[in-house]
């Protein structure tokens, strides 16, 4: 009787702490057009059958933070819950002339800029409540770009977990050796978001990213 | 190429402006980002000895986001930085920070800042800096 008076109490306590737990916040964050959106698209559609948000070549499509929650993803026996969250490409400048180059009109054009700074401001601020990050790049182009340096250096200021991923492994001209150079401090995982190149190393490294938090 | 044509490549003018760590060092953050900042609108190329702290350098992104369509034919900024911290060994990168520490920054450092109306790109590779303006 006592043996399971005590059982009882532990089972409360145990399931009261894993109700409490929250799930973890995994964020992607890179430049413009690396594609942060298709790598999370791809998660979400293989876990959760939807996606998250919408792709092009145009730059700038993600302008507003998108969030996945409950995400559960199973990777050999072991399964977690992430709340995704997508969010727009951060640079430094923003020129509505830009987009014309894509046969873009230019009343839309200039909305399109103008929601693209304001999509900006709204990743930096959203930097803060991550726990794990992953900073997509396009391994076809210069690691070496301030931005990409900021965002790290900020992560790391703030002690968040960072997982970079060279996207576009697939292309002919992508250097994922350069980017492990950049950062010899990080892991690089090589990848194709669009091909599901690599996704096994990818998960292998969120999963040891996200078991280390406290 | 022609005499002709390569007077017509020549790009019109531009300026830089060199800062000394001291003219920041006793700032804050955010009257650091201001001072940055005015002389960018007037279209200086800012070559300023050392770098900003990380958080400086996202502010100054954001502030320069929440800047543009507000100020007349700001575009943003292009920006670059070498850092005597890159690249180096463990025990040079300790040496490093503990200078930084005693001097208040990071003043072996170098940060570019223009106007990306004049500043087309900024080329990083790794210890170099490549300044490519617009015609």
């Amino acid at each position: 009787m006592a043996i399971k008076i005590m059982a009882n109490f532990f089972k409360k306590i145990f399931s009261g702490l894993f109700k409490n737990k929250k799930d973890i916040k995994l964020g992607f964050y890179g430049p413009p057009n690396a594609g942060k959106t298709s790598l999370a698209n791809r998660i979400c559609k293989d876990f959760t059958g939807e996606e998250i948000g919408s792709v092009s070549k145009i730059p700038h499509e993600t302008r507003n933070v998108q969030f996945k929650e409950k995400v559960e993803i199973s990777y050999k026996g072991k399964s977690m819950i992430f709340k995704m969250i997508d969010t727009p490409g951060i640079a430094t400048r923003i020129d509505y002339e830009d987009f014309l180059k894509y046969k873009v009109n230019k009343k839309d054009a200039k909305i399109r800029a103008k929601e693209a700074t304001q999509g900006i401001i709204e990743s930096i601020k959203w930097l803060d409540d991550m726990d794990v990050v992953v900073i997509v790049l396009d391994a076809t182009e210069n690691p070496y770009n301030q931005v990409n340096i900021t965002i790290i250096g900020n992560l790391v200021a703030r002690k968040i977990p960072v997982l970079i991923v060279a996207n576009k492994s697939d292309l002919r001209k992508a250097n994922i050796k350069k980017i492990e150079e950049a950062f010899p401090e990080y892991r690089v995982v090589g990848m194709s978001a669009k091909y599901g190149k690599n996704f096994e190393e990818f998960y292998e490294e969120i999963f040891s990213l996200s078991k280390k938090l406290k | 190429m022609s005499k002709k044509e390569l007077r017509n490549k020549r790009i019109k003018g531009f300026s830089i402006r060199f800062m000394p760590y001291s003219e920041i060092k006793n700032l804050n953050s955010t009257e650091r980002i201001r001072k940055i900042l005015d002389i960018v609108f007037q279209n200086y190329i800012l070559i300023l000895q050392g770098r900003l702290k990380n958080e400086e350098e996202t502010r100054l992104i954001g502030d320069t986001m929440a800047m543009i369509g507000h100020v007349k034919n700001f575009k943003g900024i292009e920006l670059a930085v070498i850092s005597s911290d890159e690249r180096v060994g463990a025990i040079d990168r300790i040496k490093n920070r503990l200078v930084m520490s005693l001097s208040g920054g990071d003043i072996g450092a170098i940060t570019i800042i223009g106007p990306a109306s004049i500043v087309k790109e900024i080329k990083k590779d790794p210890k170099k800096i490549e300044l490519m303006l617009n015609k």
